[in-house]
């Protein structure tokens, strides 16, 4: 059995059909994680592996099998499992043991799915390299000197590198797509609501959304469908229209439903190219040539390719990095040092917050935190975040009416490909840039997918590159059923 | 955008977060490059006129069929830093 090419739905099959029983698989899939260990892809591999395999070989026999049952998947390090340490890749959670299940979890528990450990990220989810992680960087798979993207990177590499089926990983400006391109996999950041937040260690939650990572979009599709559904656990979880008092975004809008709450999936044809927007400074030419070339190649599929503009989503970077860490700084306001994480000692309560906090986050958590006070203290709060809140309503605006005419927008989902460890990890704005493309779509809270779509030679290293096809509200079925079609068309380069 | 040393130490002040001196400086520095990035926004005279609001929808729980009284105490009390039998130990605040 090649576990490192496997996908989820041959080892289903696999499975099923009793060719293979789960604990092959696992083991299979566990002996090359231990190969890859220099990665630092996993914080942990969970000790009780085995139980779950025989509760999910149990659920085969007897015939009450999902299409997640039995599958190995790396969870990322801020996501709940019960009795399970979530440190969110900090210090001051290191010893923190989930007290409960995530919804995430519990869904995929459900459907059988095996969790072999949980993965390294930047910690909180705060950046796009793994650099931040209190537990040192992970390499990218594909050269080891390069980062595999962030703050997913850990889940990102595992899959990559064939140490899981699949995995989960949460996307707050593109902390999934980002590392998703940066390891060549595909990476989807569900619709706001669309997967609920419960149990999930929350960074900016008008903007955080958890999402799969797979080697195909089919298999990215096969996580979300069992990931995804109402939780009256989140507040902004969506009640998809088994729920009484269910009122659609549209309805509550006054929009015309029938444009956008279309139950049968409408094959898309339109793909609208913002290509103003995506020739945006500091954009690799070869990330630009590998676009105009997918771009191509949708055409040769029949695809209508529209030029559009979105000049506002340029804002989208300013907008991200002020709403963000305003949400930071009153989510982490939680992290006390006296109910749960990291607590050190001080004179007096005032001083162990201030010492806890202090020796516990570490700077980019610290930095942003610094920055949300800024910009929702007295004085700056109009000049920063009112501002950013009503250029979030432009950015929304200009998507919905773009996609009056497209049934899809693309960009790549990167500037450049994966960069090296340590190259930006003195300049935070540097970093941020990073971001100019993914963070648009959390602002918008719409759905997109980056698919690997080539590679570009660094010295001995080919190094991957993605596209990113965003769809309206709950479009995800558009952007599977654009992502097959084009994974179908560049072959078997992609895994 | 000038931010001076004083304004970190008050920042983190608000934050509850103990910074050195020297990562004063880092932050200081770091803040007025992000700060005069972000300010771009500051520039674009936006009018939309009214945002969409949404029809108001319960998200509470109803209040009725509680938990076990002390179903999750000893998991929730167990991550406690420090605890004085059932109860999560702070140092005296007045």
């Amino acid at each position: 059995m090649d576990a490192k090419n496997l996908t989820i739905k041959q080892a289903h099959e696999l499975l099923i059909s009793k060719k293979m029983s789960v604990l092959e698989l696992v083991e299979a899939v566990l002996k090359v994680a231990d190969g890859a260990r220099d990665l630092n892809a996993y914080l942990e591999i969970f000790d009780d592996v085995r139980e779950q395999v025989e509760v999910a070989q149990k659920m085969i026999d007897d015939g009450r099998s999902t299409m997640m049952t039995g599958i190995p998947i790396a969870m990322k390090d801020n996501i709940l499992i019960k009795g399970k340490i979530a440190s969110a890749s900090s210090k001051m959670l290191e010893n923190y043991t989930a007290t409960y299940d995530a919804f995430v979890t519990k869904k995929l528990r459900d459907a059988g799915a095996v969790f072999i450990g949980r993965t390294n990220m930047d910690e909180f989810a705060m950046g796009g390299s793994t650099e931040n992680s209190a537990f040192g960087v992970t390499k990218n798979p594909h050269d080891k000197t390069r980062v595999p993207g962030g703050s997913s990177g850990g889940s990102a590499a595992a899959l990559a590198s064939g140490s899981a089926l699949g995995a989960l990983g949460t996307d707050t400006g593109g902390s999934i797509r980002q590392p998703a391109a940066f390891c060549g996999v595909v990476g989807l950041k569900p619709t706001y609501g669309s997967v609920s937040r419960s149990g999930i260690i929350a960074m900016a939650s008008s903007l955080d959304q958890a999402g799969p990572f797979a080697k195909t979009v089919e298999d990215a599709e096969i996580i979300f469908d069992c990931i995804k559904g109402y939780d009256p656990m989140d507040s902004t979880s969506e009640p998809a229209g088994e729920s009484p008092d269910f009122v659609s975004s549209d309805e509550r809008l006054g929009r015309n439903p029938d444009n956008l709450a279309k139950k049968e999936p409408k094959k898309p044809k339109v793909i609208g190219v913002p290509t103003e927007f995506v020739n945006a400074k500091g954009v690799d030419p070869r990330v630009l040539k590998n676009f105009e070339e997918s771009i191509e190649k949708m055409k040769k599929l029949g695809y209508e390719v529209k030029e559009i503009n979105l000049a506002s989503l340029k804002q989208g970077l300013s907008i991200y990095y002020i709403l963000m860490p305003a949400e930071v700084s009153s989510n982490l306001a939680r992290f006390d040092g006296v109910r749960y994480g990291y607590h050190a000692n001080g004179a007096n309560l005032l001083d162990d917050y201030m010492r806890s906090r202090g020796e516990g986050f570490g700077g980019e958590v610290r930095r942003r935190i610094l920055l949300g006070t800024y910009v929702l203290s007295s004085g700056y709060y109009d000049a920063y975040y009112s501002k950013a809140v009503a250029a979030r309503e432009v950015i929304k605006k200009t998507l919905e009416v773009a996609f009056r005419d497209v049934d899809i927008i693309a960009t790549p989902t990167t500037p450049t490909p994966a960069f090296r460890i340590g190259e930006k990890s003195s300049d935070p704005l540097q970093m941020y840039l990073a971001d100019i493309f993914t963070v648009p779509v959390n602002i918008a809270g719409v759905p997109a997918i980056s698919i690997p779509s080539g590679f570009v030679e660094e010295g001995d290293a080919l190094l991957p590159l993605g596209i990113q096809f965003i769809a309206p509200h709950f479009g995800e079925d558009a952007l599977f059923a654009t992502g097959k079609d084009f994974e179908k068309m560049l072959g078997d380069n992609n895994i | 955008m000038a931010i001076e040393l004083k304004d970190i130490e008050h920042l983190a002040g608000l934050a509850r977060i103990a910074v050195s001196d020297n990562e004063k400086k880092t932050l200081q520095h770091d803040l007025e490059d992000i700060l005069a990035y972000v300010s771009q926004i500051s520039n674009e005279g936006y009018d939309i006129g009214m945002p969409e609001v949404g029809e108001p929808r319960n998200v509470m729980r109803a209040d009725d069929e509680p938990h076990e009284s002390g179903m999750f105490t000893e998991d929730i009390l167990a991550q406690a830093p420090v605890r004085d039998g059932n109860r999560v130990f702070v140092k005296k605040i007045l």
